[in-house]
């Protein structure tokens, strides 16, 4: 008898383990399709507080490089509207509210994640400041990532240091088109692939954002390119482009809300749904 | 028995405080961490209930990729190791291992090391297996286990005996 209950109660860890072990799998494998959105994150009440409160005191180390930043910043904002081709050009001004393109949300990361392969930031803005999953996330010198998840008061960011991420980029003087994508070995660079053999790449080339997707504007500042490879199986080139953003160092970023998007999304819908 | 509960429970809230307060902080080279919050699942009494184990540490995990956003990946290494602990204990003391009262913040006899390597190597090994989830980053999966593995155990030591004097 006493063998039998030994027998039960051994099983019942074993049982208990696979059980245990069965979901924890399943949330592993679930994190790693991109399309699903992730059930564990840190876009909630409890590990956004937390972050807020440590990212609160260690901000203080920080406030001189992110002063500078802003300076540097301003600067070029500055020398922009001086360099104006027309400085007295009178500037029209839509007198509607709410109609712009494009709108800008401010917001902070208060975690920022570079060591795995698939980094995610953690944003103390969320649905109350209208952020919304797949929004493009930016700073003063390039991008940083796309929304992925949000909670009334914080959301998370899939970073482009991301295996998983995939973003459309150009080069800036000749507009071939390419994939930016990681592959999850050093923080200040990623790849842009599917470039097709006809563009000129030069080293040092600057690489922006394309306008193929409603996630990001054109033009935005990514990196310069840093070493051309060809692939010899296709005709592209494989570029490796080194970062203006210092990922592992992030303080403000900008979300980018485009007006479009939801028109655009419904009618890009419709039309895979006729076909 | 109220006060083994009792200390395991403040162990496991300080141990998921600490790494997630400092030790998620130091990061070296870019990408090695400590992960010293499975002192929790090696310290745990030897001759104690097993499934709170296997609970408790699911559920430790489940905190720690709840604040790194990687899905179940935390959650799965502790599964393993507080599954596999007493093997480990089998390897490292020998068989008669359940008859002996281990405490491991006595004195670090090599048999302890032993055992501390043995489990952080398993944790790490599992953990960033899953972390990467791709064969083609085999090599880059053990570098980052063997050199995560070294700043843990360090850690690890460190916090065995600052808390010790608590212990006496």
């Amino acid at each position: 008898m006493q063998q039998i209950f030994n027998f039960i109660f051994k099983n019942s860890t074993r049982l208990l383990f696979l059980l245990l072990l069965s979901v924890s799998l399943l949330l592993t494998i679930q994190s790693h399709s991109y399309h699903k959105s992730r059930i564990i994150s840190s876009a909630n009440f409890l590990t956004g507080g937390v972050y807020e409160k440590i990212n609160d005191i260690s901000e203080y180390l920080n406030l001189k490089t992110e002063n500078e930043a802003l300076a540097l910043e301003n600067a070029r904002l500055k020398s922009m509207l001086f360099n104006a081709k027309d400085t007295t050009a009178v500037k029209k001004l839509d007198s509607l509210k709410g109609v712009a393109p494009k709108d800008i949300v401010v917001s902070k990361v208060i975690h920022n994640s570079y060591n795995v392969h698939e980094n995610f930031l953690t944003l103390n803005s969320g649905a109350n400041d209208g952020v919304k999953p797949d929004m493009g996330v930016i700073n003063s010198l390039g991008i940083v990532g796309i929304i992925d998840r949000t909670s009334p008061n914080y959301s998370t960011v899939v970073s482009i240091l991301n295996t998983k991420s995939q973003i459309n980029a150009k080069i800036k003087k000749s507009n071939h088109f390419g994939s930016l994508v990681w592959n999850g070995k050093s923080t200040g660079y990623v790849q842009l692939i599917d470039v097709p053999r006809l563009a000129s790449v030069r080293k040092g080339d600057t690489i922006v954002t394309g306008g193929q997707s409603v996630i990001f504007p054109e033009g935005i500042n990514i990196g310069t390119i840093d070493k051309v490879y060809k692939e010899e199986e296709t005709n592209y080139y494989v570029l490796n482009i080194k970062l203006f953003n210092d990922m592992t160092n992030l303080g403000h970023v900008y979300i980018i809300k485009s007006k479009d998007r939801d028109e655009v999304n419904n009618l890009e819908k419709g039309n895979t749904k006729d076909e | 028995m109220s006060s083994t509960l009792l200390i395991n429970s403040l162990r496991f809230i300080l141990l998921l405080a600490l790494q997630i307060v400092i030790f998620d902080n130091m990061t070296f080279l870019g990408y090695i961490m400590p992960l010293p919050y499975i002192l929790f699942i090696i310290l745990y009494p030897v001759n104690s209930n097993k499934p709170t184990l296997l609970i408790s540490s699911f559920f430790m995990g489940l905190i720690m990729d709840l604040f790194s956003n990687s899905g179940g990946v935390h959650a799965t290494a502790c599964l393993i190791l507080a599954f596999y602990r007493p093997y480990i204990f089998k390897f490292a003391f020998g068989v008669s291992y359940e008859y002996q009262t281990i405490k491991l913040n006595d004195s670090l006899t090599p048999e302890r090391f032993s055992f501390i390597l043995l489990a952080v190597i398993i944790h790490h090994f599992t953990l960033f297996i899953l972390e990467a989830f791709q064969v083609s980053f085999i090599l880059d999966i053990l570098l980052r286990t063997l050199l995560s593995t070294i700043f843990t155990i360090i850690s690890c030591i460190i916090i065995i005996y600052l808390i010790k004097p608590n212990k006496r």
